[in-house]
């Protein structure tokens, strides 16, 4: 059990965090000690199967597909930083914010990173585009068994027409976030003590 | 069939009539009598008369519901509690019309010790904790404030009108009519239950109005004690010292009564732990219990009600996991088979009562303005609390919630009860005040019973057509609601969750060790309960369908789930279980223990959808409509009186689940065994488990015995629950 006291966290770490993702120390160590929880193996990492042992998860039809978005390309393991930062994305959007120094690169919580996050959980091939195939496979996802695969096909297709504007038949991202603006707003877990 | 109740109904009414005069008249003979020989069979009817009237009402009120229940389009219009106070009004009348005075009614005593315990134990046991005690806070300001402010305003209010001379000459003081406020703004579990049980709303609402209903006992209890008190000193004796003392009584009422509650809730928990040799009379004990809880605050003169809606919240855990599981499933539809059957009983008497001219006492201005009052500052009240409380919440309630909230305000029985408490002497206006809770109570009961349901949809209807999504945007917004969820699900937030997670290692440290018995600790290991209790029934489902079909065939392709889970299990589920599960296998296995994770539908949403609109692309908005999965943030609705699993749509979650377990296995199984084609590695697979497969029903068992007691590497999970899979794919 010695391995316990190098996954303690320091403080320079949390005020690193604390920059990146402008979390408060108090949530923070909150979800340190969520994190230290979800770790089973206790290497300080979380791998896919820390993550699928949350049971709600395996009942979220979008469960596996967020769970790879904690995960950096090929990667299999996720440390507390790549944890937090994904995170982040969810921070509720604080008023203070908006007068930072506009040299700072964007929060990680603005509006269009959010709807990055989402957009990614479509496009897995990560080119910038939710082609027709892959919008089925998230559709198909969220969808119960009752409905054919023709019938899913045509409301891709309806998707997209509404969706797409240049014509390639595929979503990119701007338009993407065109659609429902601001239902995105909403999308903030309040993370408090 | 319908002929048949119906004359059941009027026979037995007849038959308790007539006993009566037929008593009456044997007792004139009986007493000139002197015994002149042996008698072979004599009529001995005072031996037996109490218990004999008791279970002949307790049989008409059966009888009562079953007519009710006769026709089913009647009951989703009207809801059943007012068909119930209807029957009540003709048996009433037919004794009348016998007795020339109403014999029978709803007396405080029965109704307060024999009668409403058990419709309270129910709603406690049953309570779903963790949507309980997440939104208690805001149950709490409805329940206290919300209560106070109802008492004060109606009470003034009636002053108000009374000293501008609107009720005529009646003998009664600005204390009396407080008093009266205190018991008429009550809102009435019973009265909710039977009415939200047609109404479909979502969980959040459900509980605030549910919550509210049982909690402000403590308040109701508090301002009744205070104020008969206040009447008896007479006016001249409230001082500051006075309204100090009442206030001070609230809190030691409210968190006594809840702490008699707990205490034995920890009594029946550790009760339990050590029953495993009498299994067969475990039951009993929660029943005696919880009754002794309501009693005992009775006697300390604390909330009764707490005391005993604590006593179920806080022991509902621990028993289902000590208990043997039989005994389990009596005590959840013994509590049902009793809360019914109060609940039947309790509005058949309050229409009973009525038919009795001795009470009546018709005041227009006082019966018409208190029904105004209560109305309308239900609306304020709830309108105001909601918009403070939405400051603090992290989801406001909606406008619609608030109507309903306000509009489901329904009196019932216990504003009735504590009317007839009162003392004649000191209250001369007594009968006008019975009467006008009767009425209100029928009022509330029938009139917003019914039209609850119009308004809902009317309301829904309406605010559903205002806003017209697009298919992306509909698809869309359901996307960042599976997101959000998840996200909350891996941060371990749901809210304000701190305070949650101390009370969770604090009671997974000492009270799980103290209450529960050692095998069902160990096979609490969470994870490992899911997934079991899942995979179970999967495993049963389909070695059941394919038994059905003769062949497994079709178990192979995986595209098309035709299965029809619940059906299947409604019916077997019973039978099976006790064999599958092994003697102390004690995990969590009932449905209701997966209420953390078990979606529901909202029949009221389908509904709607189903008539939504007649476009163009109304196909395909229908189709995602009907099919796309609700996430936890939509409708469900946890709690009825009559059913024991409700409106949940295990569907969804095996579907999910099944396609969620099958891609982890696809992708577990290329990452552990090397990309090998499938069908090698499925017969690998056969060839282990053929041998325990042929042991018959207990072959489940051996697999699931394995429980990871010191968390192994997750691979060897991940094999076992490969292995199931496997095993059940590829039979």
């Amino acid at each position: 059990m010695g391995s316990r006291a190098s996954t303690l966290l320091r403080e320079e770490e949390i005020e690193e965090i604390k920059k990146e993702t402008g979390f408060s120390h108090s949530q923070i160590t909150r979800l340190y000690s969520r994190f230290t929880s979800l770790d089973k193996g206790e290497n300080g990492t979380l791998s896919r199967e820390d993550f699928q042992r949350i049971p709600e998860l395996a009942i979220n039809p979008l469960g596996d597909r967020i769970i790879n978005a904690f995960f950096p390309e090929g990667e299999d393991q996720v440390n507390f930083r790549g944890f937090m930062r994904t995170l982040a994305h969810f921070r509720p959007i604080e008023d203070n914010e908006k007068n930072k120094d506009p040299i700072a690169s964007e929060p990680l919580n603005s509006r269009s990173n959010k709807l990055l996050f989402a957009f990614r959980l479509y496009d897995l091939d990560r080119d910038d585009k939710i082609s027709r195939d892959e919008l089925l496979q998230v559709l198909r996802m969220m969808v119960g068994v009752n409905i054919s695969d023709e019938q899913l096909g045509s409301i891709a297709d309806r998707t997209i027409q509404e969706a797409d504007q240049n014509g390639d038949n595929s979503i990119s991202f701007n338009e993407f976030i065109k659609v429902g603006n601001v239902y995105i707003l909403y999308i903030d877990i309040d993370i408090d003590i | 069939m319908a002929c048949r109740t119906c004359l059941w109904l009027l026979g037995t009414t007849f038959f308790t009539c007539t006993v009566r005069l037929v008593v009456e008249g044997t007792e004139v003979g009986a007493t000139q009598e002197s015994i002149s020989g042996i008698q072979i069979v004599t009529f001995k009817w005072h031996h037996v008369e109490a218990p004999y009237l008791i279970a002949l009402w307790i049989l008409v009120a059966g009888v009562s519901k079953m007519v009710v229940e006769l026709n089913h389009s009647l009951t989703s219009v009207i809801p059943e509690s007012a068909l119930l106070i209807i029957i009540g009004w003709i048996l009433g009348g037919i004794i009348y019309g016998a007795d020339k005075m109403q014999t029978f009614t709803l007396t405080p005593t029965v109704f307060f010790f024999y009668l409403l315990p058990q419709v309270i134990l129910d709603a406690g046991y049953f309570m779903p904790n963790k949507l309980f005690f997440s939104n208690m806070g805001a149950i709490l300001v409805y329940a206290v404030i919300g209560t106070c402010w109802n008492a004060a305003t109606v009470g003034l209010g009636l002053w108000g009108c009374w000293l501008g001379g609107a009720m005529g000459d009646i003998d009664i003081g600005l204390l009396q009519f407080l008093l009266f406020g205190s018991l008429i703004a009550a809102v009435d579990p019973v009265a909710v239950i039977a009415v939200f049980e047609e109404v479909h709303v979502n969980e959040v609402l459900f509980i605030m109005v549910f919550g509210e209903s049982l909690l402000n006992d403590g308040v109701t209890v508090v301002l009744f004690n205070v104020f008969d008190a206040f009447v008896s000193l007479g006016g001249a004796e409230i001082d500051a010292v006075e309204i100090i003392k009442g206030i001070i009584s609230f809190f030691v009422v409210a968190f006594g009564g809840s702490l008699v509650g707990i205490i034995f809730a920890l009594l029946i928990s550790l009760l339990t732990r050590c029953t495993k040799n009498i299994q067969i009379i475990e039951p009993g004990f929660i029943f005696i219990l919880g009754y002794l809880s309501y009693l005992t605050a009775e006697m300390l003169s604390l909330s009764a009600i707490l005391s005993i809606v604590f006593c179920g919240i806080c022991c509902q855990k621990y028993i289902n996991a000590n208990m043997d599981e039989r005994s389990v499933t009596t005590v959840r539809y013994v509590m049902k088979v009793l809360a019914n059957g109060s609940e039947t009983i309790i509005f058949v008497f309050l229409g009973i009562s009525a038919i009795d001219p001795a009470v009546w006492v018709w005041n227009t201005g006082f019966i018409l303005l208190t029904l105004l009052f209560i109305f309308v500052f239900r609306f304020i009240g709830v309108f105001l609390l909601t918009w403070i409380l939405n400051k603090y919440r992290l989801v406001p309630l909606e406008f619609i919630d608030q109507v309903v909230m306000s509009y489901g305000g329904l009196r019932g029985a216990v504003a009735y009860g504590l009317v007839a408490m009162l003392d004649e002497n000191k209250f001369k206006e007594k009968n006008l005040m019975v009467s006008t809770t009767l009425i209100v109570v029928y009022f509330t009961v029938m009139l917003q019973g019914i039209t609850m349901k119009p308004l809902v949809t009317w309301l829904k209807v309406k605010r559903a057509a205002v806003t017209e999504l697009t298919l992306a945007e509909k698809i869309q917004n359901r996307t960042f609601d599976h997101m959000l969820v998840a996200i909350e699900d891996i941060s371990g937030q749901i809210g304000h969750n701190y305070m949650r997670d101390k009370w969770h290692n604090f009671e997974e440290r000492w009270l799980c060790w103290f209450l529960m018995k050692p095998s069902a600790r160990k096979s609490r290991d969470y994870i490992f309960n899911i997934f079991h209790q899942l995979n179970l029934k999967d495993a049963m489902s389909y070695v059941k369908e394919g038994e059905r079909r003769g062949s497994l065939a079709f178990v192979r392709n995986e595209t098309k789930a035709d299965v029809d889970f619940n059906k299947k299990f409604r019916a077997s589920f019973s039978e099976i279980m006790p064999d599958i599960m092994a003697d102390n296998m004690g995990p969590d296995h009932e449905a209701e223990k997966g209420n953390d994770i078990v979606p529901s539908v909202c029949l009221d949403m389908h509904e709607q959808d189903l008539t939504m609109r007649e476009s163009e692309d109304f196909n395909a908005h229908h189709l995602l409509q009907q099919h796309l999965y609700r996430g936890r943030k939509q409708h469900r609705h946890r709690y009825s009186r009559s059913h024991l699993e409700t409106n949940r749509d295990e569907n969804e979650v095996q579907e999910i689940f099944q396609r969620t377990m099958r891609s982890r296995l696809e992708s577990f199984k290329s990452a552990k065994m090397g990309v090998a084609p499938a069908k090698k590695i499925q017969t690998k697979h056969q060839k282990k488990d053929k041998p325990q497969k042929v042991r018959g029903e207990g072959t489940f068992s051996p697999f699931l015995h394995v429980r990871p007691h010191s968390h192994p590497l997750i691979g060897n999970v991940m094999c076992m629950l490969c292995n199931v899979y496997v095993m059940l794919c590829h039979f």
